[in-house]
C-alpha cells in the first residue's frame, strides 16, 4: 500500500519503520528538513519537507494515489487538519492522533463528520493498556486481539512455582485448570509448545481462557490475581487522568501526587472522586506517609522517564504491590527490561503498534484470506485470524486429528460471535474464524496450517 | 567499518562481472575468434572468488555513510582489476597497466584510450570495451541494487555514493525502485538508439558499439578516426542521442508520469539546453572558414559540443586543428559536464548553477553586510549543506586537479597535452588535445603518470570523495591497529 505518515517524531519514524519493513510504499512528511531526510535514508521511504496539512506538500507526497494517510505530528489540529484535506484531494483512508482531553469526549463526533477511520489518543490508550494490567495483576502483560474479545494473558513463572518443572498437558490433569498455554518465552526464543512441553522457572508463559478460568489458574498456581484495590499515581498529566478515570470506573481507589498546585486544582475538578495530593513524588517521607508500603498498585507516569525508573525501582523496595512504569523513549528498552519495573508501558510504542494493527488488518483484508493479523511477543510470533469457507478440508475433523505443522496452535475458535477454546474434541465447523498463533510467520491461507 | 559486509557486497559484485564476461565470449563465438577463451576463464575466476564471498549472509548488518563509501569505491576498484584480465589474458594488451588503464577508461565512461591503431583489436574485445561504458554508465552498483534485496536504508548509501551530483533525490519511496526506473529508462533509451543506427545503414555490431558508447556517455570508438568515417545521419543520431544521455534521468520520469509542466521548470535542464546551444553557435561561427556551408560548419560543431559537454569524446572530425576559440570553448564544456543524476561526467550543471548563485549573493553581502540571502533553485530553498558540499567539491577538485598536473608534468610533454589530459580523464571525457587530442592516444605516458590518471578518472566517475576517502588511514584501521603499518 501507498502510506503518507505525516510527522516524523517517535511514533511516526516508529511507524515509518515498521510498515516499510512490512513492504509498504512510505512518504513521510515533516517541517525539519534534517529528520525527513534521515527517516527516509534510514527507513526507505520518500521524504518531503513541507508542511503536511498544505495541499501542495501532500501532492508532492502522492496523496492522489495513496491508501492511507496518518497524522501524527505534535498538534492535534495540524493533523485534523492534515487528514480533512487528504480527504478532499485523494480517495484514501486517514488516521490522527488526537491527544487533548476536551477532544476525547467528542471524538466520535469528529470521526464522522471529518471522515476519519481511526482516532488515536496515546495517553488513552496507554491508560488503558494499565487498567488491563492492573485488573490482572499477575500478568506482566495482556495482548489483546480479535478486537478485544481475545486475551493473552502473559506471566512469569517464579522460582518455586508448582508450574516449574511440568509439562504442559499435566496442567489440566494435575491442577484441574481449564486454560491453553500458548506460547512460551524462554531466553529471547519463543516456543509454541505440545503436550510433552516442560515448563520451566523464570519462563514467560502466555495463556488463553476466559476471565473466570484464568482467576482460578492463577489462585491455583499460588499467585494472587485480584484486581487492585487502590493505585497510586505519581504525576497529574493527561496519561494520569484517563488512567485516574478509568480506575474509578473499575471502583478502583486513585490517588494522585502531582507537584503542581494549578495542575492539581485541574484535577480535583475533573477527578471529583480521587484523592489528589499535592507534593513532589520523589520525596520519600511523602510517599511513606500517603502509604507506599500498603498500596496494591504504585505507577511511575511523570514526564521523566529517569525519574519514573528510579520512583519504581525505589517502590519495588518498599511494597509488594503491583508497579506501572511509564517510558517514553523506546531506545533502551532492552536495558529497562532488565530491572525490577513490573509492567513498563511505552505510550510511544502502544499507538505506533495500534496503527501498525490497522494497516496490517486493513492489508490484509486486500488478497489473502487472513482476517486480521498481530504480531505478538515482540514480533517473533503472529496470530492470525481466518475465515473458515466451506469448501475448507479442516470442517468436521477433531483438532487432535488434524496434521497440523510445528509450532503452532489453534488458539481459539470465535463461533458467531461466541469465544471457544478449543480442545482435541473439538471440530470447525463453516464459517467459524479460528485464531491460529504460530513462531512460522507469513501463511496466508487456513490451508498452510496444515502439514504436506 | 563493517568489512564483512562490504566483502559481501564486492563478492556480489564479482559475480555480476563474471555474468557480465561472459556476453563477449558469445561475441567471439559469433565471429569464430579464438580470443574470447579469456573472457571465459576471467569469468571462472570472478564467479569463483564472489561465490566464496557471498556463500555466507553477513550477521551483521549495520551499514552506515561510511560503508557505502568504501564499498562503492571497492566495487569500481576490482571490477576495473577483473575487467582488464582478458585484455592481458589474450594478449591483445599485453601490459597489465595499459590493460587497466583502459579498463578503467571502459568503467568511468571516460573513453581515453593507450591503443593506437584500435581496429587491431578483436571483436570480442572491441565489444568488451564498449559494454564496460554501458555497465558503468548508470553504476554497477545501482545495477545490484535492483537485483540484490539488500536491508532498507544500507541501499540510500550505495545510490548516494555511486549516483553523480550534489544530492539524489528517489524517485519513488523505494531505493531498489527506484533503481529499476532508472535502469529501465537507460536500457529503453539505449535500444531506441540501436534501432535509429541500424535503420539508418549501420551494421549490428557497430549499431550496439556506439550506442553502448553513446549512453554510457563513454566514447570508445570502434574506428581508430572514431565516427569521423560514419554518414551524417548517423552522426546526428549519436549527437543528439549523447545529448538526451546527458539530461537527468528524473525529466525522463516527469515525461513516464506525465508531467511534462514540471519538466520546463527544471533550471538544470534550461541551462544545460542554454550552454550547448550558445557553445554550438559560437563554436560554428568561429569554424565556419574549413566548411561548404554554415549548416554543416553548424551540424559538426552541434556533434563536437554535445560529445565534450556529456563527457562523451566521439570526434567526427579532429578538433585539434580548430581555431583557439573553440578549443576554449570546448575545454570550458569539459568542465562543466552534464547534468546531475545523468550518465556524464564532469563538474555537472546543477553543482555550477548552485555555484553561480552562491557567488552573486557572496557579492551582495559584500555590499549589504546584513543581507541575509538564499540560494535558491526551482524557487525551493537550496539546503546551505548543500551550497557548502558543492564548495568542498570545487575546492578537493581542483587539489586534485593541480596536483595530478604537477605528478604527470615530469614527462616532457607540452603544457597543453597534460593540461587537457588530465581535464579529460578527471571529467570522465576522454580526447583532450594536442598530444591527446581526438586523433592520438595516451599511451605515451609512463605507468606512473598512468596510475595517476587511472585515478583521476575513477574519482572523476565517482564523484571525488569515495576514492578520497578509501586513501584516509581511518578507514584502514581495525579496532584501533592499522591494517597496513
Amino acid at each position: 500500500m501507498q502510506i503518507i505518515i505525516v510527522g516524523c517524531g517517535k511514533v511516526g519514524s516508529t511507524l515509518a519503520e515498521q510498515l516499510s519493513q512490512e513492504g509498504h510504499d512510505i512518504s513521510v512528511i515533516d517541517i525539519n528538513e534534517k529528520i525527513v531526510e534521515e527517516v527516509s535514508y534510514k527507513y526507505d521511504s520518500l521524504g518531503v519537507v513541507g508542511n503536511g496539512a498544505s495541499h501542495l506538500t501532500q501532492v508532492e507526497a502522492g496523496i492522489e494515489k495513496a491508501h492511507l494517510l496518518i497524522a501524527v505530528t505534535g498538534s492535534d489540529e495540524l493533523n485534523l487538519l492534515c487528514c480533512l484535506i487528504a480527504r478532499k484531494v485523494g480517495d484514501c483512508k486517514t488516521i490522527a492522533r488526537v491527544r487533548n482531553p476536551i477532544y476525547s469526549k467528542e471524538i466520535n463526533f469528529i470521526k464522522e463528520e471529518l471522515g476519519l477511520s481511526m482516532v488515536i489518543n496515546p495517553e488513552n490508550a496507554a491508560a488503558s493498556e494499565i487498567t488491563r494490567v492492573l485488573r490482572f495483576p499477575s500478568a506482566i502483560s495482556i495482548d489483546r486481539f480479535n478486537k478485544g474479545r481475545v486475551e493473552l494473558l502473559n506471566f512469569k513463572v517464579q522460582d518455586g512455582s508448582i508450574l516449574h518443572n511440568i509439562s504442559v498437558k499435566e496442567i489440566a490433569s494435575k491442577l484441574h485448570c481449564d486454560v491453553l498455554v500458548c506460547t512460551v518465552e524462554r531466553a529471547e526464543e519463543v516456543i509454541i509448545p505440545n503436550g510433552e512441553f516442560i515448563i520451566k522457572e523464570k519462563d514467560v508463559v502466555s495463556i488463553i481462557a476466559s476471565h473466570k478460568k484464568a482467576v482460578e489458574f492463577f489462585v491455583k498456581i499460588g499467585v494472587i490475581s485480584n484486581p487492585v484495590k487502590n493505585a497510586m499515581l505519581i504525576g497529574g498529566g493527561a496519561l494520569s487522568y484517563y488512567l485516574a478515570n478509568q480506575l474509578i470506573g473499575y471502583g478502583i481507589d486513585v490517588k494522585i501526587i502531582e507537584q503542581d498546585l494549578n495542575r492539581c486544582e485541574v484535577l480535583t475538578e475533573l477527578l471529583p472522586r480521587a484523592m489528589i495530593i499535592n507534593g513532589d513524588g520523589t520525596n520519600q517521607s511523602l510517599l511513606k506517609e500517603e502509604g507506599i508500603e500498603e498500596t496494591e498498585s504504585f505507577a511511575s507516569l511523570t514526564g521523566l522517564d529517569e525519574e519514573n525508573v528510579l520512583l519504581s525501582l525505589y517502590a519495588h523496595s518498599k511494597t509488594k504491590g503491583k508497579i506501572i512504569t511509564k517510558v517514553n523513549r523506546i531506545a533502551f528498552d532492552d536495558v529497562i527490561n532488565n530491572l525490577e519495573l513490573g509492567s513498563v508501558i511505552y505510550p510511544k510504542y502502544i499507538t505506533a503498534e495500534y496503527i501498525v494493527q490497522y494497516v496490517r488488518a486493513m492489508n490484509n483484508s486486500i488478497g489473502s484470506n487472513v482476517e486480521t493479523l498481530y504480531k505478538i511477543k515482540k514480533d517473533k510470533a503472529e496470530a492470525l485470524e481466518f475465515y473458515v469457507n466451506e469448501d475448507s478440508k479442516l470442517i468436521g475433523i477433531p483438532i487432535e486429528k488434524l496434521n497440523l505443522k510445528d509450532n503452532l496452535l489453534i488458539c481459539c475458535i470465535n463461533r458467531s460471535g461466541k469465544i471457544i477454546t478449543p480442545r482435541g474434541q473439538d471440530c470447525i465447523v463453516k464459517g467459524d474464524r479460528v485464531i491460529v498463533v504460530t513462531t512460522n510467520l507469513g501463511y496466508q491461507d487456513l490451508a498452510d496450517i496444515l502439514r504436506g | 567499518m563493517n568489512y564483512r559486509f562490504i566483502s559481501y557486497i564486492v563478492g556480489w559484485i564479482l559475480n555480476f562481472q563474471g555474468i557480465f564476461l561472459i556476453i563477449p565470449s558469445f561475441v567471439a563465438l559469433y565471429y569464430g575468434e579464438d580470443s574470447g577463451f579469456a573472457y571465459v576463464v576471467t569469468s571462472i575466476i570472478c564467479l569463483a572468488i564472489g561465490v566464496a564471498l557471498t556463500l555466507k549472509k553477513p550477521s551483521n548488518k549495520a551499514f552506515y555513510a561510511k560503508d557505502g563509501f568504501i564499498s562503492v569505491a571497492a566495487c569500481w576498484i576490482v571490477l576495473s582489476i577483473t575487467g582488464a584480465l582478458p585484455f592481458v589474458f589474450n594478449g591483445e594488451i599485453p601490459s597489465i597497466v595499459d590493460a587497466m588503464f583502459e579498463t578503467i577508461s571502459g568503467f568511468t565512461t571516460t573513453g581515453a584510450t593507450i591503443l593506437s591503431d584500435v581496429e587491431a583489436l578483436s571483436k570480442c574485445n572491441l565489444f568488451w570495451r564498449s559494454f564496460t561504458h554501458w555497465i558503468g554508465g548508470m553504476g554497477v552498483l545501482v545495477f545490484v541494487l535492483c537485483i540484490l534485496p539488500l536491508a532498507g536504508g544500507d541501499n540510500m548509501h550505495l545510490l548516494k555514493a555511486e549516483s553523480p551530483g550534489p544530492s539524489v533525490n528517489k524517485l519513488v519511496p523505494r531505493v531498489r525502485d527506484t533503481a529499476l526506473i532508472l535502469y529501465g529508462i537507460y536500457i529503453f533509451l539505449t535500444i531506441i538508439e540501436v534501432v535509429l543506427l541500424l535503420i539508418s545503414g549501420m551494421t549490428a555490431f557497430d549499431a550496439l558499439t556506439t550506442s553502448f558508447g553513446t549512453a554510457g556517455t563513454g566514447g570508445f570508438g570502434i574506428k581508430n578516426n572514431s565516427m569521423a568515417d560514419y554518414s551524417v545521419a548517423i552522426q546526428n543520431i549519436v549527437g543528439v542521442f549523447m545529448m538526451l544521455f546527458g539530461v537527468n534521468f528524473s525529466i525522463y520520469f516527469l515525461l513516464l508520469v506525465r508531467k511534462p509542466k514540471q519538466i520546463l521548470k527544471s533550471e538544470e535542464l534550461r541551462v544545460y539546453v542554454g550552454i550547448i546551444a550558445i557553445s554550438t553557435i559560437v563554436i560554428g561561427i568561429n569554424i565556419r572558414g574549413s566548411f561548404p556551408s554554415i549548416w554543416s560548419a553548424l551540424q559538426q560543431a552541434f556533434f563536437q559540443v554535445s560529445s565534450v559537454i556529456t563527457t562523451t569524446g566521439f570526434a567526427t572530425v579532429d578538433f585539434n586543428l580548430w581555431p583557439s576559440l573553440s578549443k576554449s570553448v570546448l575545454i570550458l564544456l569539459m568542465f562543466v559536464g552534464a547534468c546531475a543524476g545523468s550518465t556524464g561526467g564532469g563538474i555537472k550543471v546543477s553543482r555550477i548553477v548552485i555555484l553561480w548563485k552562491d557567488i552573486k549573493n557572496e557579492l551582495a553581502a559584500y555590499m549589504h553586510p546584513r543581507s541575509v540571502r538564499t540560494v535558491r533553485i526551482e524557487g525551493k530553498k537550496v539546503n546551505n549543506e548543500i551550497v557548502n558540499s558543492v564548495k568542498t567539491y570545487i575546492s578537493l577538485y581542483l587539489v586534485i586537479f593541480i596536483s595530478s598536473v604537477l605528478l604527470i608534468s615530469f614527462e616532457n610533454y607540452s603544457f597543453e597535452t597534460n593540461f587537457t589530459a588530465v581535464a579529460a580523464t578527471l571529467n570522465n571525457v576522454g580526447p583532450g588535445f594536442d598530444g591527446v587530442g581526438p586523433m592520438e592516444n595516451f599511451a605515451k605516458y609512463n605507468s606512473f603518470s598512468k596510475y595517476i590518471l587511472m585515478f583521476d578518472m575513477l574519482a572523476g566517475r565517482l564523484e571525488l570523495i569515495p576514492m578520497v576517502i578509501i586513501f584516509n588511514p581511518s578507514v584502514w584501521k581495525i579496532r584501533g591497529k592499522r591494517l597496513f603499518s
